[in-house]
């Protein structure tokens, strides 16, 4: 599975940043959106993937039984989808603000500070 | 103790309460603080007398080795002694002479903290702490310069002293490290027990180096001296406090403190003998240049800490004892003459020398002091001055390398200074009365005192050498030279060498001093040659630093978006893909082992991804982003994570939510680059996207580190009483991280809030975008 | 932009809001040992209120939910988090490390983790919430 995945991260990544180089501020949140996803899928495929193993221990025992998925990748993203949340939408806000003052989508046109 | 001293810097904190108390009169009450603290150090004399060492331990950063460990020796016990009397005599200075100031508390804030900074640092045992207060005592001293901070050439020299003895930190700091890691240790004592092993270490030249840049730039040594004089431009008590009693002299206690682990080799032996003596000659030619006064007394400040430096370098046991004497003894004269000169600023209005004259009648008490503590200057019996240099003459015929060039720069230094010590105590005061712009009369007690004090200290110290030398200083040279050092001080040694040489050089010095306008005149015509020294360097360096900047603020700082992006990515492609290809040959091993509907889910995935690039309205980019974070949760699903599968459900519910309210506010998609743009992102993309294909699998590839999630696993339930270690992670192994993330998400709501709500009240209402229609 | 639902929706969230406030603290409260905990639990909770939110309008929601302000909910999450530091530093043991009480009679089990999930769970929530409001709030200022 894992090469399949890599070669699915790898056109996440490439789709997200043909989307950030783009001059449409729409464009560019949208490729932040697949961009953290993509970034997502990486880390919590990084330590390898594992089948129908959830890191969850049965009632009763002290340790799980068998090999089960990493379950740190899985904390690390967990907070990191919640936190792309905000941060997705801070940016948003963020652009719609700009756009209100400077009535420009064309972010080439946002160059300067001071409008 | 540690709390005795550091609760300066709250009394620093309080100064301006102290300040709303007192008024004019805080500079008294604050000086009790330094006062007492010199009490405590003087009753420490008898032991440390006895040879003791006193040690105040105190952990500060255990788990890193690092402790705020005090340690009082000779030599820290005299530089303490400096720091705090000098202190309060400079504090109840200050009241009088910068009376009235409206930025009196600031000043004492500053020069508190400063005091503070200083007396850890020479108190400090461990390298870190030491560093500390090194860097501390920059910025203090950064902050004192600029104190006139309306005047541009304030601001300038601050800015230069800093950068020179900040640089010269840095490489201290570099330095420090290297040796503690050469002595694998990070306490003095221990260091300094361990000179053998240092010595033959293999860092040995490195650190020394490192450790000899931040203590000459600190010290003002040749080539660095040039700030120093700059730093005048600080108000007088500062001079006569920072720049040359205490914090120019920080890097000749490192160099003192260090002498027993790292002295003694030929490389130390060379360096600080040969840089002393251009230090000392260098800064008494220049010295002779001027006739400003505060000039004049700094040029012979770096003139005393060559001769210092040179007297470390020369490290024979009359070398230690002539060091701590002449240590001494240019405290004592130099912090008088300084605060003297600040006198005569302040009453006559002008610094130039030649500009008064036969003061004398008027201010009869600064003219006696000025005399006193300038004839020790000049070295003249019966003043302490004249012990020091009679030692430091004594050490120089001891040296055995570049000999003649160093007793000839030590001559003629001497003599230079003489000319100093005469210009200073004679002009003003004697010879033909001038108009001044300030009427001159005598100065306040409060600004006499302490150059009083400091003066008769000098005379006392001459009359009677045993007071100063039997005890403290034959502990101080004790501590310099590592091993137990008698010191038997007196006037007369009999008629020898540095006796004759005392007075030849007093011979050429008034000679000098009589022929000083004409020589002055003459030395003009090296006026292009001096411009270019090493201020001329360090300006062309500072030039240098701006137009760099400029320029690479116009090339990556264009202001254009995807400039930015492409720069990182490309960066990125290049650094990554060049040790990935390179470094590690790529190998793979991975089976292939998928499942029909992974696949198809992946598919989707991938699709909806790509849709959305190429999507032509911003509703179908939404739907595409939405359909490819579901299945991204079907995939962690599939794949044993039932938190995160959940987490992302909740989250894409909400993204589209978000979207809908602000998406589609904003403009409609538009197609604003050329054809040519679009296929050279493409290329940029794919090659990113290719890299990271292969960067993750090559990371699945190689095992370097035996996992820590086992650990995780192994004590979820035992010792964490959690049975979903996801969990257990985010709120027990790896609390602090989620503390730190949850506060990240309530800064993005409190900044989205912000930048909906709490907006410009002047901005009229037309700020709202044009209604939307519903998208194509 | 958004109005005030039709029939449907404002009964379903009237039904559902309760129902899925008790879930998101039933998935707060088994969060240790079964899928959920602090984060999911506020996202779901978020959701409910953004439901009422769709129904009903931001007065209304703000009348749901009394004094309290989103804003407010932050900083007790935060502080909640902060909390959860501190008894530790009382047995001695580094900071952050958790503590177990077993409260006698229910026998429910009380811990620093349990506190902290607790704040993380208000903070998710406040912060989605006030994401929420204050664009739905600027929605029905600006035509």
């Amino acid at each position: 599975m894992e090469p399949v995945m890599a070669i699915a991260i790898g056109l996440l990544y490439s789709a997200a940043i043909f989307l950030m180089l783009r001059r449409s501020i729409v464009k560019l949140v949208i490729g932040l959106m697949l961009l953290t996803n993509a970034a997502n899928l990486l880390i919590f495929t990084s330590a390898g993937m594992t089948r129908g193993a959830p890191p969850l221990i049965p009632e009763g025992m002290l340790a799980p039984e068998g090999v089960v998925a990493d379950p740190l990748p899985q904390a690390v993203v967990l907070t990191a989808i919640v936190i792309a949340f905000g941060v997705l939408a801070f940016a948003v806000v963020l652009i719609r603000r700009a756009y209100e003052i400077v009535k420009a989508d064309d972010l080439d046109k946002m160059k300067d500070t001071d409008t | 103790m540690q709390l005795a001293v550091l609760s300066g810097f709250v009394v620093a904190g309080f100064a301006p309460l102290f300040h709303r108390w007192f008024g004019d009169r805080a500079s008294f009450v604050l000086a009790a603080y330094p006062a007492a603290l010199a009490l405590w150090f003087l009753s420490q004399l008898p032991a440390v007398m006895a040879g003791e060492t006193l040690v105040f331990a105190m952990q500060w950063v255990p788990s890193l080795g690092m402790s705020l460990t005090f340690v009082i020796d000779g030599l820290s016990l005299l530089f303490a002694l400096l720091v705090t009397g000098i202190g309060s005599l400079v504090l109840v200075y200050a009241g009088g002479y910068l009376k009235g100031h409206p930025d009196l508390m600031r000043f004492h804030l500053a020069i508190l903290a400063f005091m503070v900074s200083m007396l850890g640092l020479v108190l400090a045992d461990s390298l870190f702490t030491l560093f500390v207060f090194w860097e501390l005592t920059s910025i203090t001293s950064y902050l004192l310069i600029g104190f006139n901070h309306n005047d541009l050439e304030a601001r300038k020299s601050a800015r230069q002293g800093l950068f020179v003895t900040v640089a010269g930190g840095l490489a201290l700091m570099a330095g420090l490290t290297m040796l503690g890691v050469a002595g694998e240790s990070w306490s003095l004592r221990e260091l300094n027990a361990m000179g053998d092993v240092l010595r033959e270490h293999s860092l040995y030249t490195a650190l020394l180096v490192c450790v000899l840049i931040g203590a000459f730039t600190k010290s003002a040594q040749f080539p660095f001296h040039f700030w120093l004089p700059n730093a005048m431009a600080a108000p007088t008590p500062v001079s006569a406090y920072l720049h040359s009693a205490t914090m120019v002299k920080a890097g000749i206690y490192l160099l003192a403190r260090l002498q027993p682990s790292l002295g003694g080799t030929e490389m130390w032996t060379v360096t600080l003998s040969v840089v002393g003596a251009l230090t000392m000659f260098t800064g008494a030619f220049l010295a002779i240049r001027h006739t400003n006064i505060k000039k004049l007394l700094a040029y012979s400040t770096i003139m005393a800490l060559g001769t210092l430096t040179m007297l470390l370098g020369i490290g024979t046991e009359g070398a230690m004892i002539a060091f701590v004497t002449f240590l001494l003894a240019h405290a004592l004269y130099k912090g008088s003459l300084f605060m003297v000169a600040g006198v005569l600023d302040h009453e006559t209005g002008t610094k130039d020398v030649t500009a008064m004259g036969g003061l004398r009648h008027t201010m009869p008490l600064t003219a006696a002091v000025a005399c006193i503590a300038a004839l020790s200057l000049a070295g003249v019996p019966p003043l302490f001055g004249f012990i020091g240099k009679e030692l430091m003459f004594e050490s120089v015929l001891e040296v055995s390398a570049w000999r003649w060039l160093i007793m000839l720069l030590a001559f003629s230094a001497t003599a230079l200074t003489i000319v100093v010590a005469a210009i200073v105590a004679l002009r003003p005061f004697f010879g033909q009365r001038r108009e001044t712009p300030r009427v001159a009369h005598e100065a306040p007690t409060s600004m006499l005192i302490g150059p009083a004090v400091l003066a008769i200290l000098s005379l006392l110290f001459g009359l009677v050498p045993v007071l100063a030398g039997s005890g403290l200083l034959a502990a101080a040279a004790s501590a310099v030279a590592g091993t137990s050092v008698e010191v038997k001080l007196s006037l007369w040694h009999g008629v020898n060498l540095p006796l004759l040489m005392s007075l030849a050089s007093l011979a050429l010095g008034y000679l000098l001093f009589k022929r000083w306008d004409r020589i002055r005149a003459r030395l003009a015509c090296l006026d292009p040659l001096l411009s270019r020294g090493p201020e001329a360097g360090y300006d062309a360096l500072m030039d240098g630093v701006v137009v760099i900047s400029e320029w690479q603020t116009r090339v990556l700082q264009n202001g254009y978006m995807r400039n930015y992006i492409m720069v990182m990515i490309v960066t990125l492609i290049a650094l990554v893909g060049n040790s990935l290809l390179l470094r590690h040959a790529p190998q793979f091993h991975i089976a292939l082992d998928v499942q029909f509907h992974e696949a198809v889910v992946v598919g989707i995935m991938v699709m909806a991804a790509l849709f959305a690039t190429i999507a032509r309205s911003r509703l179908g980019a939404v739907v595409s982003v939405g359909i490819m974070g579901f299945s991204i949760a079907l995939i962690f699903i599939l794949f044993s994570a039932p938190d995160l599968a959940i987490t992302q459900l909740l989250v894409e519910t909400l993204t589209v939510i978000l979207l809908v309210l602000v998406l589609f506010r904003l403009p409609r998609f538009s197609s604003l680059s050329t054809p040519l743009e679009r296929v050279r992102d493409v290329v940029v993309a794919g090659s990113l996207g290719t890299l990271i294909t292969l960067l993750v699998l090559t990371s699945w590839s190689i095992d370097q580190f035996v996992p820590i999630s086992d650990y995780m696993i192994a004590n979820s339930a035992t010792l964490a009483h959690g049975r979903n270690i996801v969990n257990v992670i985010l709120v027990d192994y790896r609390a602090l991280d989620t503390l730190g993330e949850i506060f990240v998400l309530a800064l993005a709501a409190i900044g989205v809030f912000a930048m909906l709500k709490l907006r410009a009240p002047e901005k009229p209402k037309n700020s709202a975008p044009a209604k939307e229609n519903a998208d194509g | 932009m958004v109005k005030s639902g039709t029939i449907i929706l404002n009964t379903a969230a009237r039904l559902l809001m309760p129902l899925q406030l008790l879930f998101s603290v039933f998935l707060l409260l088994r969060g240790h040992d079964e899928p959920g905990g602090g984060f999911i639990a506020g996202l779901v909770a978020a959701g409910a209120f953004t439901l009422y939110l769709f129904a009903f309008g931001v007065s209304a929601t703000k009348e749901v939910l009394r004094m309290l302000d989103p804003r407010d909910l932050i900083g007790m999450g935060l502080l909640l988090g902060m909390i959860s530091v501190v008894p530790a530093w009382f047995v001695g043991d580094p900071f952050l490390t958790a503590q177990w009480w077993t409260i006698p009679g229910i026998g429910f089990k009380a811990s620093t983790p349990l506190i902290f999930d607790i704040g993380v769970y208000l903070a998710v929530l406040g912060s989605v919430l006030t994401m929420v409001m204050t664009l739905m709030e600027v929605d029905k200022d600006e035509p």
